[in-house]
């Protein structure tokens, strides 16, 4: 190791030669001969190892200018896939078109990979230059593979996270991916540290520790860097958590700046830039006023999905996780800012507006959903908006520079809520659902996942269309007693869940019009979809099935073009990319688990309908269907 | 069976009832017999004892049989309610649910990656286990843990059905654990977590 250490000193890739000539000239030779010594033998030892080579690095490319996905930005498609959303606007499109609707039925298995890890995979691969990166759920072992030898591993970095994380993570040990910026991968472990690796050697840069596992905090998420700052959130909404989001600096990973979502003012970030768009999230000290005394911070409130960024306006655009705990008996008032969307400063995070989808969360609809940031008509003017496929079944619509509500309608069959009004920005609920201690409240829908979890949808500037996998679920709710106690869970909730209206379909995916604001065609699967969703210029999109199938749909007609069986269900996030040969490939990992998917990843007994937070009750059936087994595919044409 | 069933039901509404067959008293009889014999004196085992258990049955030299524990408390219905309330209030169940599992392994099925045997469970639970159980150790003191142990035992069947909890106050769940089927605990155990980890 000293031997390759030293090697990469004496070889830096950019020697800065005025220097190197300004050393008198006995030290030079003295120096050179060194160079000589240690190249002919050490270092050629270091690569019998089959180690790293300490020649010039092959460097992965050194962008920073990471795909924006603005439609007015007319951005050139690069092939690559440097982020688990494609671009800061988080559409997961692919300007690549290849593969089209029409000859997508031809596609067949390029290669494949196994991870060797047997938890729920929900990661999205990267692709940089001619390397692919993958990284797996607990103990998230990150893999750089090569393009130009597919499959083989070019090197693989292990943090070996804290096993007792285990313990406290609510949903399977999932991670959802990994962030590529300036030659490095940065990614989050279970065990909630956050780690920067260099893309072309594996080594590690640095490891920063963000949460705390005796807490109940784990981090899931895939972080996403911008500028220069790499964006990260807690998991744990489950165990009375204080959900925060921060910034840490890419070169040493030092915080930057921290905010959390609940608690006063100061803490949240909140200050004279602060206009929410409604009177009802306006107010000081919110985050503590709308609480029991001390109850924020146990509150939840976490941020374990996805994050935008609009460079335009300088906002990154954020949901915050469900209030603990789930009975909410236990915490009369708003809760502010659990269930919220949030848009705050990208160099500060000086919170811009805020918008609570889920005042006082009944049913544990986390706010963490993607956004979509994209340009759409409304009214006759072309608005810059925010497009969310809620957990709480509307597609909300918002004016992104000022938060205002353009558009909620259902997008799944709903029972406990009314609709929005979008002149006071309120979700009207049914007072019949709503749960309490000791009360049994049944066939709310959507269920406790929603009617959409984090499986991020996918929008097409060329149909105009957003592409959202969702579930189709009810709910039996009974709220009991819920006792803190740091590090266990802390719920206080019966929980049983079925299908929604239909054949016993527990899963959908749906193709939205926004402008329209209305379905234009709709997919049914026996299992919830948890997969992520992406789309081509080619017009065809693509997503996987728990019960195993990777399917290509058509764009615009939403007929299944294409499938193929993988060997364990899917819930990963496919990516589309163009391979060293300049073909076009599609890649998705298979392994099922995540909540969903516990019956199978954590070898569950289905007897207990409340088991895994009441989702074993609808999925008894996945064991037949599926076993588990991490397997990246990767598909191309003939 | 169902003009058995109504002439109990006439004999106990104190109606009469032209025929009693003799087999009907027979049944009550036996019904009588199901009853627990509740020892109000009752002492779980000494916390030393958890201190000699084994956890495999692997041993190198002559095979010796693993130590079994005798938990009073499994012939006390009254402890093993205890312990479902604890169960209940010290969290366990936001982990293992009622038996299924969910982030902690089902405790209604036959393997057990820790051990079945009280003190093996009893250890479980004071002092953790590696891949994600917590210690409760000074959360708990050994009495509690023995109800909690005891309660653990009944969620698979092997607690004898007169003392098992019957019937749940809450929302239905899983089969109440005076009906699960008892299946002998895997010999094996069951594989940790850390057993699936590449390395």
């Amino acid at each position: 190791m000293a031997v390759r250490v030293l090697c990469s000193v004496l070889f830096p890739s950019g020697v800065n030669m005025s220097r190197v000539r300004s050393v008198v000239p006995a030290v030079r030779g003295l120096l050179l001969f060194l160079v000589v010594l240690l190249s002919s033998s050490a270092c050629s030892n270091a690569n019998k190892d089959g180690g790293p080579s300490a020649a010039p690095q092959p460097k992965a490319p050194q962008a920073t200018n990471l795909p924006t996905g603005a439609q007015s930005a007319n951005e050139q498609e690069d092939g690559q896939w440097l982020m688990p959303a494609k671009n800061y606007a988080s559409t997961r499109y692919s300007g690549l078109d290849q593969i089209n609707s029409d000859n997508v039925k031809t596609l067949k298995v390029a290669w494949t990979f196994s991870t060797g890890v047997n938890r729920g995979h929900e990661a999205a691969p990267l692709v940089v230059g001619d390397t692919m990166y993958v990284v797996t759920p607990y103990p998230n072992i990150l893999y750089a593979l090569d393009l130009k030898n597919p499959g083989s591993v070019k090197w693989k970095y292990e943090p070996d996270p804290a096993a007792a994380a285990q313990g406290v993570a609510c949903c399977d040990l999932v991670n959802r991916g990994a962030a590529f910026y300036d030659g490095t991968i940065f990614y989050n472990t279970l065990d909630a540290h956050t780690v920067a690796v260099d893309a072309a050697t594996g080594r590690e840069l640095w490891k920063t520790q963000v949460g705390d596992i005796n807490k109940g905090e784990t981090v899931t998420m895939a972080p996403i860097v911008v500028k220069g700052k790499v964006l990260v959130g807690n998991s744990g909404g489950e165990f009375g958590v204080r959900g925060w989001i921060q910034a840490l600096n890419v070169g040493d990973g030092k915080v930057a700046w921290k905010a959390y979502n609940t608690g006063p003012d100061t803490d949240v970030l909140i200050g004279a830039d602060f206009k929410p768009f409604y009177a009802k999230d306006q107010g000081k000290d919110l985050g503590v006023s709308t609480w029991p005394p001390d109850q924020w911070k146990i509150g939840g409130g976490t941020v374990w999905g996805w994050i935008s960024y609009d460079p335009e306006l300088n906002l990154i655009y954020y949901g915050s996780g469900n209030p603990g705990p789930w009975n909410p008996d236990a915490r009369p008032g708003d809760n502010k800012w659990t269930c919220s969307v949030i848009a705050r400063d990208a160099d500060t995070g000086a919170a811009k507006w805020a918008y609570q989808v889920g005042p006082h969360d009944l049913y544990d609809w986390d706010g963490i959903n993607e956004s979509l940031l994209v340009e759409l008509p409304f009214n006759g003017q072309q608005r810059k908006v925010l497009v969310r496929p809620e957990r709480d079944g509307y597609v909300y619509i918002f004016d992104r520079v000022t938060g205002e509500v353009l558009s909620a309608e259902p997008f799944a069959h709903l029972t406990a809520t009314k609709g929005v009004d979008l002149k006071t920005g309120e979700l009207a609920h049914v007072e019949e659902k709503k749960p309490g201690t000791g009360k049994v409240v049944r066939d709310i829908c959507p269920a406790a996942p929603g009617a959409k979890d984090w499986e991020p949808s996918a929008f097409s500037p060329k149909t105009g269309l957003v592409y959202i996998p969702h579930q189709n679920l009810c709910m039996d709710f009974e709220g009991v007693e819920a006792n803190y106690i740091a590090g266990t869970p802390y719920v206080g909730a019966n929980v049983k869940m079925y299908a929604g209206p239909g054949d016993g379909h527990r899963g959908e995916f749906t193709a939205w019009d926004p402008v329209a604001q209305r379905a234009v065609w709709k997919i049914e699967e026996r299992f919830p979809v948890w997969s992520g969703a992406v789309v081509t210029a080619g017009d065809v999109v693509f997503y996987g099935t728990m019960d195993g199938f990777f399917k290509a749909v058509n764009a615009r007609t939403g007929e299944v073009v294409w499938q193929f069986k993988v060997g364990s269900g899917i819930i990963g996030q496919p990516i589309v990319y163009k391979g060293p040969d300049g073909r076009e490939y599609v890649a998705v990992l298979s392994g099922v688990g995540g909540w969903s998917g516990a019956v199978v990843a954590g070898g569950l007994d289905p007897r207990d309908p409340t088991g895994a937070l009441g989702y074993l009750n609808a999925m008894g059936d996945l064991p037949q269907y599926t076993t588990k087994g991490g397997m990246l595919y990767v598909f191309s044409l003939p | 069976m169902k003009h058995l069933l109504r002439n109990i039901v006439d004999a106990v509404r104190g109606r009469p009832a032209f025929i009693l067959p003799p087999s009907a008293f027979i049944l009550l009889l036996f019904a009588s017999c199901m009853r627990e014999e509740r020892g109000f004196r009752v002492s779980p085992p000494p916390s030393g004892r958890v201190q000699t258990v084994r956890l495999t049955e692997l041993q190198p030299g002559p095979a010796q049989p693993m130590e079994v524990t005798q938990n009073a408390y499994e012939q006390n219905a009254y402890a093993v309610s205890e312990g479902k309330r604890l169960y209940e209030q010290m969290n366990c169940v936001g982990c293992h649910f009622h038996g299924g599992g969910g982030i902690g392994p089902p405790l209604m099925d036959a393997r057990w990656i820790y051990g079945s045997d009280p003190s093996q469970i009893f250890s479980t639970i004071v002092q953790g286990r590696p891949n994600g159980m917590p210690s409760f150790r000074n959360k708990l003191n050994d009495d509690q843990v023995w109800k909690i142990t005891a309660y653990v035992r009944s969620l698979s069947g092997q607690v004898e059905k007169d003392v098992a909890p019957s019937r749940s106050d809450d929302m239905s769940g899983p089969p109440p654990e005076s009906s699960t089927e008892k299946k002998p605990p895997v010999k094996s155990g069951g594989i940790p977590k850390s057993a699936e980890m590449p390395k």
